[in-house]
């Protein structure tokens, strides 16, 4: 436990869950879709995070170009999320998830 | 000493990622999100891997979240206009959210690897080093992700057009 | 010679692809043309054959061309036996078969399926062939199963009219039964013998049973029941009658010439197997025997012109049992060869009298027909004579063998076997005379329209006119001067019975039956001729037997009743109890539960992402906390 707030592995696990959880709540409490998308850059970040001290606690340079795929799909992702976040706001003038409820019976 | 900083940017980091959900302009929500990729960027320096962390703040601290900025600007969405989230939603949220952590931090535990943990890893981290692993072990992946690029260039352009017939 | 055999079968199969193919696409000359040529060439190849085997060079060949089965402990060779037996078959199939294409050139050039009615005539040759040239049971099986598939093409040839599809599904069905014997019986000779090769069967036959031990009466009988099927013997006859549907030169080559012998020829091919059933032959005897009187009662009162032929066939293939189960193979196949001829010959008789008639059937419409039908008349005259066994035609050589036979057994078979050939000299006298003499009774429309046949119909009626009358000559017996040159020329193959009777005795015989025979004769003449009578129509009132010998005993309607409608009941209950109540309630029980699941389980999707999203987290909870615990 005495690890958990220095810069041991231990440390970097407990930081990256953390901010990971945070994203998770903010996907969960928050309706704003741009909002909800950030959240999800925080999670993919937190994951990078921990990637990075693996790679480092392994002395393994491979977990480090696993981080930086990881950043490249993620610029990707976001490039695309955007553009149809866009196009959700001109068809439903909001960007509020609970105005896409037509995924239903 | 490198203690020390490393609680300073965990804090900075948790706090900006707090921010970032609690604020409700969109627009604090995104600098504050800056601050916290700042913030694990400074995490990398001290992990010893410096092109990550240029590239962290090159790509998600300078380029993606521009792209947010202008997609709030350019649809106005800098007022407060979210409707509240109900209490018991948030509770409800807050509570899986808090037990998601605990199982996450229990399921590591198997792992824990006692103290010295950071730092063992030297050199790896330098672009030189990143670089030959880059552009032997990986140089397929690398060529394949430009396709990956050029197919969310074109995918985002036919998105944002606004009527494809009218082209 | 021998390296030409495979041209015999082959040809009509090359004929029957060739029609198949391009039949529709050719004019009705070149498909006659075809079907015709390619029996001729098979029949001139058979008669090398027969030359060779009547000079003593040909004995018992076995050729093999290729291994239709080879693996452990089966070995089925590809391959023809060429022996007097086959020989003899072949020469009756594409001889007799050849007249009948020629003849079935003229009958069927004004029917629109006239390439396909070669295509299955072709088919049937080269089937009919591969039975009698096969040198194992595989191989006669084949082309046992290929003739009964021609046979229910071309009695349902016209497939328009239900009641001749309902002929030849019932002759298909009624075959089948007789082939499930057959089959039986060929794997029983395999399981005990460990062959189907003919000359291992009848090799080791005698080394492996015991004369009249069980084994051997049930294979003998299980091959009997396929012939009861094909030869149309009791109680499988009903389907032959019905087959009349198809034209007429079908019933003549299938039903009266080739493929209805079948069943004798293999018989007599198997004659080791039987001569060591004592029982299955007194079974055989008896069928015969019950078949021949029992149809020939049937067709005295028969006024359809076809179905009197069909039932005298039914009647002289009982002969003809009657004959191998006395033992006298080679008498039974010497009837087969009469009955070929002169049975052909009426049949393509009868139809030169429907074709002139435009299609009537009926006799109680005809009449007067020998002034328009000259040479139709005179042949049809040496057909019923040869049939009704008046010397020196066919019928009287063959017929008499094989009641002297009878006699040699016992009086009563004699004496029941004239009452038989009696009955057939009657009814066939009977259609002549209401054919043939009298007044013309039918239509005005059909009267204008009677003509004599061309020439390609009355050229094969003269050529086996010619038969009919000489084919006797080759079994003339010792008591008469001859020397019964068909027994001997089959010796080789089957025995010929010893016929221990006296000289006066035998001659004794023959003198009643033909005394007794003309006396039939002129009792016919009398009552159809002077008399003028002619059978009452259709809804009058008729005596009691009369009416159940015009209803053929009912047999049709006891086995309606007896398969076909317990059958269809059966079906029913099981319909309505199994199927309804029970697969039907499952099939939509199992429907309906899946749908009510899916409207109930529906309202879970609420269509709110936010909903979807905590879902998901707790499920991944839920799967981390699930692994912790297994690890």
């Amino acid at each position: 436990m005495e690890n958990l707030f220095s810069n041991t592995l231990d440390g970097y696990l407990f930081l990256a869950s953390l901010l990971f959880a945070i994203g998770v709540l903010g996907i969960l409490i928050r309706r704003n879709i741009i909002i909800i998308f950030m959240c999800v850059e925080l999670m993919l970040s937190a994951v990078n995070l921990l990637l990075t001290a693996f790679s480092v606690h392994h002395n393994d340079p491979n977990g480090q170009v696993f981080v930086f795929f990881i950043m490249a799909v993620a610029a990707a992702e976001i490039t695309i999320g955007l553009a149809i976040l866009v196009m959700i706001y001109r068809n439903t003038g909001s960007v509020s998830i609970d105005s896409l409820k037509k995924l239903k019976w | 000493m490198e203690q020390i900083i490393f609680i300073i940017l965990s804090v900075l980091a948790v706090v900006g990622a707090l921010a970032v959900i609690f604020s409700s302009n969109a627009v604090y929500s995104v600098l504050f999100l800056v601050l916290t990729f700042f913030a694990i960027a400074g995490h990398f320096i001290l992990l010893n891997a410096q092109f990550l962390a240029i590239v962290n703040i090159i790509v998600y601290a300078g380029a993606i979240m521009v792209l947010f900025l202008f997609v709030i600007m350019l649809l106005n969405l800098n007022k407060d206009s979210e409707a509240p989230t109900p209490a018991l939603a948030r509770i409800a949220g807050a509570i899986a959210a808090g037990l998601l952590m605990v199982t996450i931090v229990g399921a590591f535990k198997g792992l824990s690897q006692g103290s010295d943990v950071a730092l063992r890893g030297g050199e790896i981290g330098t672009v030189s080093r990143l670089g030959q692993v880059l552009f032997s072990d990986f140089l397929l992946p690398f060529e394949i992700s430009s396709v990956l690029f050029l197919s969310a260039m074109i995918g985002a352009v036919m998105l944002g057009k606004k009527n494809l017939k009218d082209s | 010679m021998l390296n030409l055999v495979f041209l015999i079968p082959l040809l009509p199969l090359i004929g029957f692809v060739l029609l198949g193919v391009f039949g529709s696409k050719l004019p009705k000359f070149v498909s006659g043309a075809i079907a015709c040529t390619t029996v001729l060439v098979s029949f001139l190849i058979t008669l090398t054959l027969l030359g060779g085997v009547l000079s003593g060079s040909i004995v018992s060949e076995t050729i093999t061309y290729f291994d239709w089965i080879n693996t452990d402990g089966i070995y089925l060779p590809m391959s023809f036996l060429i022996d007097p037996l086959s020989v003899w078959m072949m020469t009756i199939i594409t001889g007799v078969g050849f007249l009948i294409h020629l003849y079935s050139a003229g009958y069927m050039s004004h029917d629109e399926g006239f390439a396909r009615y070669f295509t299955f005539l072709n088919l049937f040759v080269f089937s009919m062939l591969m039975l009698v040239m096969g040198s194992n049971f595989v191989v006669m099986f084949a082309g046992w199963e290929g003739v009964g598939f021609c046979s229910y093409m071309l009695i349902g040839f016209w497939f328009k009219n239900t009641n001749y599809n309902n002929a030849a599904k019932k002759a298909f069905i009624m075959n089948r039964v007789g082939d499930l014997g057959f089959l039986i019986g060929m794997l029983l000779i395999f399981v005990k013998v460990g062959s189907l090769e003919y000359a291992t069967v009848f090799g080791q036959a005698p080394l492996v049973f015991e004369s009249g031990t069980t084994d051997i009466v049930v294979i003998t009988l299980c091959l009997f029941v396929g012939a009861m099927g094909k030869s149309a013997q009791i109680p499988l006859y009903t389907w032959l009658p019905d087959a009349m549907a198809g034209p007429t030169p079908v019933s003549a080559l299938i039903h009266a010439a080739t493929m209805v012998t079948a069943g004798i020829y293999m018989i007599v091919r198997s004659n080791v197997l039987y001569t060591l059933a004592p029982f299955t032959q007194d079974f055989i005897m008896i069928i015969g025997l019950c078949t021949a009187l029992f149809a020939a009662t049937i067709g005295l009162v028969q006024n359809d012109i076809k179905k009197v032929l069909a039932y005298s066939t039914v009647s002289q293939l009982g002969y003809m049992f009657f004959a191998l189960g006395l033992g006298a193979y080679t008498t039974g196949l010497f009837h087969v060869t009469t009955h070929a001829f002169f049975k052909a010959l009426l049949f393509l008789g009868s139809g030169s009298v429907i074709h002139a008639m435009s299609g009537e059937q009926d006799i109680r419409s005809m009449g007067g027909l020998r002034k328009k039908l000259p040479i139709t008349f005179l042949t049809f005259l040496i057909g019923t004579i040869a049939i009704a066994g008046i010397p020196p035609f066919a019928g009287f050589f063959s017929k008499d063998e094989i009641l002297a036979y009878a006699y040699q057994r016992s009086p009563i078979l004699w004496a029941l076997g004239i009452l038989g050939a009696l009955m057939t000299t009657f009814y066939m006298f009977r259609m002549f005379f209401l054919t043939f003499f009298g007044e013309f009774r039918g239509t005005e429309h059909q009267r204008s329209h009677l003509h004599e046949s061309p020439l390609i119909m009355t050229l094969p009626l003269m050529i086996l006119s010619i038969l009919s009358i000489a084919g006797g000559f080759l079994g003339v017996p010792h008591v008469l001067g001859g020397h019964n040159w068909f027994g001997h020329y089959l010796s080789g193959v089957a025995p010929v019975k010893e016929l221990a009777l006296d000289h006066s005795t035998e001659i004794l015989l023959m003198s009643i039956s033909v005394a007794l025979v003309l006396v039939v004769i002129i009792i016919a003449y009398v009552i159809y001729v002077s008399k003028k009578q002619v059978p009452v129509s259709e809804g009058s009132t008729l005596t009691t037997p009369h009416r159940v010998l015009y209803n053929k005993y009912y047999i049709d309607e006891l086995y309606d009743a007896l398969f076909s409608k317990t059958l269809r009941w059966k079906s029913e209950w099981f319909y309505k109890l199994l199927e309804k109540g029970g697969i039907d309630s499952l099939v939509n029980g199992i429907g309906k539960g899946v749908q009510w699941s899916g409207k109930t389980l529906r309202m879970a999707q609420t269509g709110n992402i936010s909903t979807y999203l905590f879902l998901m987290v707790l499920g991944i909870i839920l799967l981390l906390i699930i692994t912790g615990l297994l690890v």
